[in-house]
């Protein structure tokens, strides 16, 4: 890929800079992605934002991701380390026109944990709120962690992969009542296309 | 004396110039806004839960109701994304077609914003001319997908068909008679091409109209020129793009700087504010239209000229032709295949983003191989646009929320997924 050359240069000065704050960088699809330990994300974002050869002057995502079901391999792949909860954060740098992905791990799976980043990047505000809502992943540090997206008074944590696609409960108007009321889930979770994964190779002509 | 304390109102979730379902909470002082808590979420359906539980074939018709305005962009960034984990090509021609629809849909989408943002000024006529021009487009979508809206055109690997040689036409109707509908129907004789580049024919003249209306009317003047400033260093920390970090003067577009499908052969400018405010971007994407025009020309022109293939010819991914299918044992098999359990993504991770008439729209992707999507996560322009919402709106008339909203360009369908 020829546009991969920029991200190349992108990742070795990166890697001199950080050295050792870097657990792992890779290039795919000329996209630059790199680890590193949730402790480190604000000094890194402050550097990352500040030096004029990076000039990330734009977040353009964070979103939280449940690495709960990824599988076994891929698990080994990313070093997760038994962590369930990642942070992945979208840079984008407007003057210098290039794009990095951050991938942080929350240390507790009970009760993940991370920095917010809020201070470098305003715009991470409702991404975190979001991220906090629909996964359950603390930003310590943003000044108004409420749930964002969920109705009032919601409980859960909707897209963590062990929360059911339908739900716990469903709201209804009642009639007797004579108001809205939420009830148990009436209908049955299925899947009508199961998941599949199939081995390396599958269906290959050629070999 | 009589203690004074800031008035808190609800604007919302039932108000026409909320553009949807937003409820905002206001903290008002006299007429002036303090604070600005907008509460959204009332239209979230997680449909990025809901695309982990489906084959990646069907969250096609998902990204159509995300941002309902501009439907097949948002498929477009969707497809690139699987495009790109798969590392497949899209045929040229698929990839003209898709860049012609990706600026019909943003005429579409400024159309409607024109439209909903002068009515939510007091500019009513604005509203009518707007829609009038969108039926046409809107018969476009028609004539290529069968829905005039959710379309669900674009697939991995390229569109579900070529163009058609044929415009859907009217009937005469107690309405319109047998005459009437003769000339309402008489730029659809021709093939789809034909009838787009009518359009892109009679268009720049309707922009015109519009400016005659808006661009020197003093009380649209008033009400959009120093309201909601943004400096561009602040646009880019609020994660602004598209028209809304474009009319702060960043010359930032990313068909210009990323080009994808075949934006590089194109020629077009990108139009750029100067002082931030309401006024600017209305400037912007005024300009856009006749940009937009611009390439949908050059697409039709190129169009005109070389026919072939619209969708990749790997039947792993794309379904074989109809009669291929009933001849052919293989064709038969992939046919299934694709059909019952869907094609299968290698692992890994991508993202790929289109600049959407609103900004810019990413899909995050990341797949573990299997035949539906591990995460999908929606970057929605809209999303970042509406969380600064309180800092543009700090200072200014309670009206003037009204405007900010509408420079905005706000749709619900984005920002809550």
């Amino acid at each position: 890929m020829p546009n991969s050359i920029r991200e190349e240069k992108l990742a070795e000065k990166l890697q001199i800079t950080l050295a050792d704050k870097v657990v792992k960088s890779q290039i795919e699809f000329g996209e630059l992605t790199i680890m590193m330990h949730a402790r480190d994300m604000l000094s890194v974002g402050k550097l990352l934002r500040d030096e004029p050869d990076f000039g990330f002057d734009t977040l353009i995502d964070v979103c939280g991701i449940d690495y709960l079901t990824y599988g076994e391999n891929l698990a080994i792949k990313h070093e997760l380390r038994d962590k369930r909860f990642g942070v992945i954060y979208h840079l984008l740098s407007v003057s210098l026109n290039h794009r990095l992905r951050i991938r942080i791990l929350a240390e507790n799976n009970e009760y993940p944990v991370v920095d917010s980043v809020t201070e470098i990047w305003p715009v991470a505000d409702w991404f975190e709120r979001e991220a906090f809502d629909l996964y359950g992943i603390v930003f310590d540090g943003h000044h108004d962690l409420r749930r964002l997206l969920t109705d009032y008074g919601f409980i859960g944590n909707p897209f963590r992969k062990d929360f059911p696609l339908t739900g716990y409960v469903e709201m209804r108007y009642d009639e007797n009542q004579k108001r809205v009321i939420y009830q148990p889930v009436t209908i049955e979770p299925r899947e009508i296309t199961p998941h599949v994964i199939r081995e390396e190779h599958y269906g290959d002509c050629e070999s | 004396m009589a203690e004074i304390r800031n008035y808190t109102m609800n604007f919302g979730p039932q108000h026409p110039a909320a553009h949807g379902v937003l409820r905002l909470v206001l903290e008002l002082d006299g007429e002036v806004v303090r604070r600005a808590d907008p509460h959204i979420g009332l239209l979230h359906r997680a449909t990025e839960k809901l695309a982990e539980s489906k084959t990646y074939l069907q969250s096609v018709p998902y990204m159509d109701r995300l941002d309902y305005v501009s439907m097949m962009v948002n498929e477009h960034a969707y497809v690139m994304a699987i495009e790109k984990l798969l590392g497949i090509d899209v045929p040229l021609r698929a990839q003209y077609i898709r860049v012609m629809f990706d600026e019909i849909t943003r005429i579409l989408n400024h159309l409607l914003w024109i439209g909903a943002h002068a009515l939510d000024v007091g500019a009513m006529t604005m509203f009518l001319y707007a829609f009038r021009e969108r039926e046409d487009l809107m018969d476009c979508y028609e004539a290529v997908s069968g829905a005039r809206m959710h379309a669900a055109y674009y697939r991995p690997g390229g569109v579900y068909r070529d163009l058609p040689d044929t415009m859907p036409r009217y009937q005469s109707s107690k309405i319109h008679n047998e005459q009437q509908t003769r000339s309402r129907n008489q730029n659809r004789e021709g093939s789809l091409l034909d009838f787009i580049e009518d359009f892109t024919n009679r268009f720049p003249k309707y922009v015109d109209e519009y400016e005659t209306l808006l661009t020197d009317n003093r009380i649209w003047k008033q009400r959009l020129v120093d309201i909601g400033v943004v400096s561009p260093e602040r646009a880019k920390a609020l994660g602004f793009t598209g028209p809304m970090l474009r009319g702060s003067g960043v010359e930032w577009d990313l068909r210009k700087k990323q080009p994808y499908e075949v934006y590089d052969r194109m020629d077009f400018d990108i139009p750029v504010g100067v002082n931030g405010d309401c006024y600017d971007r209305y400037l912007v994407r005024m300009e856009e239209f006749r940009q937009s025009n611009k390439i949908i020309r050059q697409c039709v022109e190129w169009l005109r000229q070389n026919p072939g293939p619209v969708i990749t010819d790997n039947h792993k991914v794309a379904p074989p032709s109809r009669v291929n299918m009933k001849q052919n044992m293989e064709e038969m098999i992939h046919h299934f295949k694709l059909f019952t359990e869907g094609f299968h993504v290698p692992p890994g991770e991508t993202y790929a983003a289109v600049e959407h008439p609103k900004g810019e729209f990413g899909i995050y992707l990341v797949s573990n191989g299997a035949n539906k999507p591990y995460r999908l996560k929606i970057r929605a322009p809209g999303f970042a646009h509406l969380a600064s919402l309180d800092e543009m709106s700090k200072g200014h008339m309670i009206a003037d929320v009204v405007a900010i909203i509408g420079t905005q360009d706000i749709v619900f369908g984005e920002i809550d997924r």
